[in-house]
Parts: structure tokens; C-alpha cells; sequence
């Protein structure tokens, strides 16, 4: 096995992880504002459900949610998941969402609420209030948790592999299986440059949000 | 006639009645200081006129229109209560300037969302915009168009708060404790401006420690204790001739430091 050849499938794998966290990424940030808005809600049967929907995904382990989403639409309903990779991002989009619901209820609820008040006394309304006073505050607060989290999902996506989805991680066992064990550590190096890249970004974008304080 | 008539107001909070029966009139131009010590309501009074607190009871009428009256409009719709509010203007203790606009954008932001006014629309963005910087100058911050709240002292925030809430012109502005949030060396750029404004025949409402501008700037005080006015006049009287013993007590303790 050269090893130009060994980069070549595993970079085939990693960009099963790049997807999986893309995918991940675009449906778990805006379910997530959802979650969080349900957690903040003055109806308490919705702030129920939500708290306890948000107890069970962060209580439970995110390799169990795997299983879970891929074998019990098959055992229960009679209705198999066709696509392994449908199954993954489903339970990473469900898992992310809880996680960042939490953060963004950390951050909307860390605003002021004389900035709430000011914005009605100049006869805002409420939309207007939260899209063009408090949620810009809400990012400046909520990029150092967030990138945190982004970052655990990058490596998180290799968990995939426990329903079969022929991320990075998996190439690089079979490989193993094959009695060559150096792909397997070869590997970092993916999760680390992509990492690099995010650290890179993040600290752009906090530097953008430098401009003023709060 | 007077522009503002207010009611038999009544507010508590769980079990505690903090506004009793609250009734007063301002007429057109004048400035009303409302003086008390702390938990006395002035503050909740000015919360229920800028509706941020519903009071249960009592009503309000704005040129001798009925504005609300809180025992049925309990429940409004939030479009009919933007309208109701634009009435008033409101000053925070705390100037609750948005950090992330510039001061031009503080000042005009309301009105673009308020009137709707499309991006393309350079004409009357121009329009708002020249509104604001005339303010700006109004209170002395003509220079500071482009700067950021946190750039700014906490006397210069308060007059971008001033103008801020000027820019929607409303009939009567209210004032919140506007200067128990400065060093005592920024108040007086602050109460220069509310003094400023009274010369412009602004109507005013202002909630204030401060007895010697009270004293000074109104036409008419109200001293309320324990959520009721126990004595309201004209300042002359009421500083130097109090007849409530409270209101004595309140006084001599206030002016002693």
C-alpha cells in the first residue's frame, strides 16, 4: 500500500465526516433556536416537553442515539432505514440541536432585560426586538461555547461508524484489519488541519464581533 | 386642557400594593419631578405610563383622549400597544443604549423599523438620518455620529439616550432616575440637557434624586411615599414649605449630605 494511496481512501472517508458535520451544522443550528425558544417558553407544558426531549439527548449517549435512529424505525415500525448515513446525520442533527439549544438559552437569557425594554419603549415589536437588538448581542456572547462545541463535532462525526457509515475512522480499520496499522494514527492529521481551519475561522469571527463591548 | 391626565392608578406586585391610588395632570410644556425615597413607586409609576407594567387598575387619557384604561384593556394587542406607547418617550437610569450600533444607528433604528423604510429608500434614510445628527447636536454630540456606546462616558450615553428617545417625538418624556447611574461629575452635562429641553417647551416627567434640580427645573413636584402622593405643588412650596411630616422628614434627610 503506497502511501498516496492509503491518503486517497481515507480522504475519501474524511470527506464522508465533512459532510456528515456540514449536514450536521445547517439543520442542528436552527432546530436548536427552536429547542431553545421552547425551553424559554412561558406555556409550561411546552417548557415541559422541551426540558425533557433536552434531559434525554444530553442524558443519553450519542453512540446509543446511533443505534437507536438506525435499528428502531426496522424493529418498530417495520420501516428499515435504507441510507446509513440518513440514520447518522438524523442523530447528530437531534443530539447537536439539544446541545446548542443550551447555548443559545445561555446567551438570549445573559441579555439585559433594559435592552428588551428600550427596544418597546421606542415602540418596537417583539420579532424586531430579538432579530434587530438582542440576537446580534446573542452571537458575540455565544461564539467561544459554540466553537467548542463545533469543534467536538468534528470528531464526534467518526462515531458514525458504528452504523457502518465508511467515515475516516472505518477506512482507516480496515486498513488495520489488513495488518497496516500506520493509516490508523495517519488519520489525526485530517481532524487536526480541519480543527486548525475552524480555530482559524472562529477567531475571525470574534475578532469581527471586536468592534464593541457590552 | 392638559396633555396628560392620569387616573386612580393602582399596581401590586403579589401582595404588595406599590401604586394605591395615584391621580395627576401635566399640562402642555410643563416639567413634573417625582421625588420619594426608594420602594415609594415613582419608578413603577413611570413603568405603568410607558407601559413596561400593566397596572390593574386606573386610567390615562393623552389630550383628554382615553388612552388606556387598564381595569379592561388588560389584555391588548401588541400593535395597539406600540401605538399607545409612542405617546410617551422614556429615559433609563441605565441608558440601555444598544452596544453593537453606532450612535447614528441607536438614534435612528426605531424610526426606519417604525416607518418601514426600505433599504433602496436613500432619501429618507438621508432624511432620518439628518433627524438624528440634529439632535446629535441638540445635546452636544455632533462629533460622535460614528463612535459606539462603550466608546463613550456614561454622561455622553445618557444624552444619546435622550436624543434617542426624542427622535420618535413624543408628547411627554419620562426620565427615570436619569442620573443615579453617573459619578457626580457627568451629572451636570446630563441635567443641562433636560434643562435645555424644558426651555424648548418639552413635557416632561422626571423621576429624580437630584432636589435641586427638582427644585429648579419643574413647574409642579410630586412627593410620593408608600405608593401614594402624599404632597404635590409647585417646588417653591413644596421645598420650602412642606406640610407633611413626611415630606419634612424626607427633606431634611436628603438635603443633609
Amino acid at each position: 500500500m503506497s502511501f498516496v494511496q492509503v491518503s486517497i481512501e481515507l480522504l475519501e472517508g474524511f470527506l464522508q465526516n465533512c459532510y456528515l458535520f456540514g449536514a450536521t451544522l445547517l439543520f442542528s443550528l436552527p432546530l436548536g433556536l427552536v429547542i431553545s425558544m421552547g425551553s424559554m417558553s412561558k406555556i409550561k407544558i411546552i417548557k415541559f416537553i422541551t426540558k425533557a426531549f433536552v434531559w434525554v439527548i444530553r442524558g443519553t449517549p450519542l453512540m446509543l442515539q446511533l443505534f437507536v435512529v438506525f435499528y428502531v424505525p426496522g424493529l418498530v415500525f417495520g420501516t428499515p432505514m435504507k441510507s446509513r448515513m440518513t440514520a447518522a446525520l438524523i442523530a447528530f442533527v437531534i443530539n447537536y440541536a439539544a446541545y446548542f439549544s443550551e447555548i443559545y438559552r445561555g446567551g438570549i437569557e445573559s441579555i439585559p432585560k433594559g435592552q428588551y425594554e428600550a427596544g418597546q419603549v421606542l415602540g418596537m415589536t417583539k420579532s424586531q426586538i430579538f432579530f434587530k437588538v438582542v440576537l446580534m448581542q446573542v452571537v458575540k456572547r455565544i461564539i467561544p461555547p459554540m466553537s467548542n462545541e463545533i469543534i467536538t463535532l468534528v470528531k464526534d462525526t467518526s462515531l458514525a461508524r458504528v452504523i457502518a457509515v465508511s467515515e475516516i475512522l472505518m477506512q482507516a480499520t480496515d486498513f488495520t484489519s489488513k495488518g497496516i496499522i500506520w493509516p490508523l494514527f495517519y488519520t489525526a492529521l485530517f481532524f487536526l488541519a480541519f480543527c486548525g481551519i475552524l480555530t482559524l475561522l472562529f477567531s475571525y469571527i470574534e475578532k469581527k464581533f471586536d468592534y464593541y463591548r457590552s | 386642557m392638559s396633555i396628560l391626565k392620569v387616573e386612580n392608578i393602582k399596581k401590586s406586585f403579589g401582595n404588595i400594593e406599590v401604586l394605591k391610588d395615584i391621580s395627576f395632570t401635566l399640562e402642555k410644556g410643563e416639567v413634573l419631578s417625582i421625588i420619594g425615597s426608594s420602594g415609594s413607586g415613582k419608578t413603577t409609576l413611570l413603568r405603568c405610563l410607558n407601559f413596561l407594567e400593566s397596572a390593574e387598575q386606573g386610567k390615562i387619557f393623552v389630550d383628554d383622549d382615553l388612552l388606556v384604561d387598564f381595569a379592561t384593556d388588560s389584555s391588548q394587542k401588541d400593535s395597539q400597544l406600540r401605538q399607545k406607547r409612542l405617546n410617551f418617550g422614556l429615559v433609563f437610569q441605565s441608558f440601555n443604549l444598544f452596544p453593537q450600533y453606532s450612535i447614528l444607528k441607536n438614534l435612528t433604528l426605531a424610526v426606519q423599523l417604525l416607518e418601514d423604510v426600505k433599504k433602496n429608500n436613500k432619501e429618507k434614510l438621508k432624511e432620518i438620518d439628518n433627524r438624528a445628527i440634529e439632535l446629535l447636536k441638540r445635546v452636544g454630540l455632533e462629533d460622535k455620529v460614528n463612535a459606539y456606546p462603550c466608546e463613550l462616558s456614561g454622561g455622553q450615553q445618557q444624552r444619546v439616550a435622550i436624543a434617542r428617545a426624542l427622535m420618535l417625538s413624543p408628547k411627554i418624556l419620562c426620565f427615570d432616575e436619569p442620573t443615579s447611574a453617573l459619578d457626580p461629575e457627568l451629572t451636570g452635562e446630563v441635567l443641562r440637557v433636560i434643562r435645555e429641553l424644558r426651555d424648548g417647551d418639552t413635557t416632561m416627567i422626571i423621576v429624580t434624586h437630584e432636589m435641586n434640580f427638582a427644585k429648579n427645573v419643574s413647574d409642579k413636584v410630586i412627593f410620593m411615599a408608600d405608593g401614594i402622593i402624599e404632597e404635590t405643588g409647585n417646588p417653591t412650596d413644596l421645598f420650602e414649605n412642606p406640610q407633611s411630616p413626611r415630606l419634612k422628614e424626607f427633606l431634611s434627610s436628603s438635603l443633609k449630605d
